[in-house]
Order: structure tokens, then sequence, then C-alpha cells
């Protein structure tokens, strides 16, 4: 199995263990990724706040740069964010014939041309449709039995485009977790929004939504998120919510491919477990 | 974009539409439809802070309430979430419109939307310079032109902890190559019409 791979900028900053947990999964399960050379930023939420030519032209930007490295029909794609920009152009430029021309005609600026006839795939998507929980079954090595794992898919993987899960009661994650030896934390709130760029520009509004969600966590033994932003909000801010909200609502958030990743026998080191921002000591004393 | 709609000045035999420059035209469109139902309300996660409603926003949208919009929290607080767009029963692009408010917004109301403006703008600037967001490059340009010296200290301990753990690296404004100069332009030339 082979795709294109767009890791987005996050994932090289603030994001990279979700990036080295990708691809150390990814190599682990006979999946090869081809990073698309020399990418560039998405527009995340920020160009579609400004003008709606640039947030469609920055996400046709990557499409083109894609087609013209020629290796895969699908891009991967772990962020969220970056997922629903590239597929808003997917889907826009096949139906709108007038709009694509337009798009080309910004990307001539920077020699670049979309076609469109890439497919634009969440890691969710990937893990969950093509992977499958039978790769991780045959190399399981450190079964996470006795976990209780809550399964968050945040808002972009599943809505508007409902491409491979239920937009409001996901279960994708399911078959994965549990292939691992763990159980699924029975909640709610797995597509309910973590406030995304709020938590910079509206602080008390995204708490409040992120103290939601860590409260109908308690019992579980981890959180794992499929989206930068939405780690972020889970993870940095944990000592302020058990502040507001009088009540220690403090849990081990990881990355998808972490969880995964552990269980078929890749290292903390591998996974990039420290660079998490949530306390996972309680979660470490549970692997033993 | 036609912003341009006919209203008629004078009724009679021969009524005389005269065309007004009216930028809600777009955003009206595409919620013609509504019936104030409240689905979009009931779904919405941050309702519980907004001034007016979505659905009460959608009302004055159809109204053409210009001065009530924009003075508005409602549409700065949407988060994209786009659980509205998936259960309104008219189908209606919700969150685009949403969307459509705020890039309206920076043109009509820019001092209250302040914050989320220089966030985005700044945001933009360092893709423009580089390709790429430079997260500590774009904090710093954000913190420049909000010339408020208490806003970097709401991020001080994240940024700390960012730091420590060598996820983001200190990085001083630079001008970059323009990457993406040629594009930018180009975007700016098309939207001017």
């Amino acid at each position: 199995m082979k795709y294109l791979y767009y890791p987005g900028c996050s994932l090289e900053g603030t994001a990279r263990e979700y990036d080295f947990s990708t691809r150390a999964f990814m190599q682990e399960v006979g999946v090869e990724l081809l990073e698309i050379k020399d990418w560039t930023c998405c527009g995340a939420s920020a160009a579609e706040a400004i003008s709606p030519l640039l947030s469609l032209a920055l996400p046709a930007c990557v499409l083109a740069m894609a087609e013209a490295m020629d290796g895969a029909e699908d891009i991967l794609v772990p962020c969220s964010a970056c997922y629903l920009n590239l597929k808003k152009v997917e889907e826009k430029s096949r139906k709108d014939a007038d709009l694509l021309g337009r798009i080309n005609t910004v990307l001539k600026e920077e020699d670049l041309h979309l076609s469109g006839q890439l497919n634009v795939r969440h890691l969710l998507d990937v893990m969950a449709t093509d992977v499958g929980p039978e790769k991780i079954v045959t190399r399981l090595k450190n079964p996470l039995v006795g976990m209780s794992i809550a399964p968050y898919y945040g808002c972009q993987a599943l809505r508007p485009y409902v491409v491979f899960d239920d937009p409001e009661t996901p279960t994708s994650m399911e078959p994965i977790i549990k292939a691992t030896g763990a159980s699924i934390h029975q909640w709610d709130m797995g597509g309910k929004c973590c406030g995304a760029a709020h938590m910079s520009t509206k602080q008390d509004v995204a708490l409040e939504l992120v103290a939601a969600i860590l409260k109908e966590a308690k019992g579980a033994d981890a959180i794992v998120t499929v989206c930068p932003m939405c780690q972020m909000n889970l993870e940095a801010y944990q000592g302020k919510i058990n502040s507001m909200m009088n009540e220690d609502l403090s849990i081990a958030i990881l990355y998808l491919p972490q969880l995964l990743g552990l269980s078929i026998g890749l290292s903390e080191q591998d996974l990039h477990l420290s660079d998490n921002l949530s306390n996972l000591d309680a979660f470490r004393q549970k692997l033993q | 974009m036609n912003q341009l709609e006919e209203i008629v000045t004078e009724v009679g035999p021969e009524p005389v539409l005269e065309p007004v420059f009216d930028p809600l035209a777009s955003v009206r469109k595409k919620v013609n439809a509504c019936i104030q139902c409240g689905t979009c309300t009931g779904s919405c996660p941050n309702a519980f802070a907004m001034d007016l409603t979505p659905r009460q926003l959608w009302y004055n949208v159809l109204m053409g309430e210009k001065e009530t919009i924009f003075h508005s929290k409602t549409f700065s607080l949407c988060s994209v979430c786009y659980y509205c767009t998936l259960r309104c029963p008219r189908g209606l692009p919700l969150t685009e419109a949403m969307s459509e408010l705020k890039q309206i917004a920076v043109k009509e109301n820019p001092d209250l939307y302040k914050l989320s403006i220089r966030f985005y703008q700044n945001f933009l600037e360092s893709v423009r310079r580089h390709g790429r967001v430079r997260e500590m490059e774009f904090m710093t340009l954000f913190f420049l032109s909000m010339m408020n010296p208490f806003l970097p200290l709401k991020f001080t301990w994240l940024g700390m902890r960012l730091m420590a753990k060598g996820k983001v690296s200190p990085e001083i404004p630079s001008k970059g190559r323009g990457a993406f100069e040629a594009l930018f332009r180009k975007v700016e030339e098309l939207e001017k019409n």
C-alpha cells in the first residue's frame, strides 16, 4: 500500500509526535508514505475567515504539487483541518468547472495546475478502512488489556463530507482500538467540538467546550485523537480546567497512532511519547 | 460575486428599478430558504456564548439588518464544526454563510473583530513569506500588531512548555523569499471586483 503524504504545518512543529508516530506505525504495518515535495500551507482556518478564493487556492496548490509527484492515487492527511481544506477543493473543483478554472488562474502564478484526479483521505479513514484491525492483531506484542480508551474524532474529519463514518455518532476507531486488546469508553462526546481556534482568541468559550469533553471522559485511561488542534486543546489546558471546574479532570491524551504503535511493540521513543503535553504517568503505570 | 440587487423605488404602471450595493446579498441567497426552525441553534456548541443565536442571526440576514449583524459576536464565535450544516432540514450551507460574514466583517467593522482578524492576517502573512506557517513568527507578528503588552503573557506558559519540548523554535520574523507573493497578489487582484 502506498500513499502520498501531506503532514501539514502543525506536524512539523507543535504536533510533531503525530508525524513521528504516524510514520512509525505505517512503516511497521507495511504502508509506504511518499511525502509531497516542498509542500505548502493549506490555509488552516485563517484563509477562510479572510478570503474565499485564498481558502481554495492554498489547498489547491498542495493538490497540484501532489499530482505532479505521480506516485499514488490517494493523499493521506493526518490533520483534520488540512484534510477538510484539501477535500473541499477536491469536491468543489469536480462539481464546478468555472471554479476550477478560477483556481487554476491563480495557480498559474506559481507554475502549478490542478486537474483534480487525486483522492484526499484522512489518516483515520486509511487506518480504519485500508489497514484494518487484522494487521494490528497479527502484530500484537503488548496487548492493552484492562485499558479503557475514549475515542475522540473531532469535527472536521467527520463533517460536512461524510466519507468513512457516521457524522454524529462515529465508531470507526472502535475496531482498531479493540484490536489492541483495549476496551472502548462509551460516551457521546466523540464528535463534539473542542473549540478549535477559539482556544487562542476566545479562550473562556473553548475551555467550557473542553471541560464538557473531559468530564464525560472520566473513568477512561486515555482519550485518543486524530487532529493536532483537538490534541492541543484537550491536553494543554487541563490545569486551568481543573481549577475552573473545581474537579480533577486530568487524563492522558494520545494520538491514535501512538496508542496503536504501543500495542504492536513500538517504543515510547519511536512514538515520541515524551512530546505529549498531558500527564502520562498514570497511563504509563497501567501499561506495565 | 454579484452584490448588486435591484430594488423597486416606485410602484405603479412602470416600476423603477435601481441597483443597490448590498454586501449581504450573497449571504442572503445562501439562507433564503430558512424556515427559522432553530435546529442550527440547538446544534451549535458555541450558542451559549452568543448574543444573537444562529437562528436569530439568519433572521437578521434575511431582514438585511447589517448594523445588528456586524455588531454581534455570533459569527466570530463559529468554530466551523459543521453541525448546523449537517442537520439543517433545508440543507442550507450555514457554516459557509458564517465564513462569508467573517469575510465581510473584515471590511465592515474591523475594530470590533480586531483580535480575530489580526490573528488570521498574521497567520497568512507567515504563509505569504515562507509557504508554511512559522508558529513562533506568526505569534510574534500577532502580538506586535495588537500592541497590547499583556496579550503575550496569556500565552507565555504554553509557549514555554512547547519550547522546552522542542516543539516550537524561537524564530525572528524574516521577510523570507516571498514564497507565495505571486499567488497572494493574484488573489487580491481577482477579488477586487
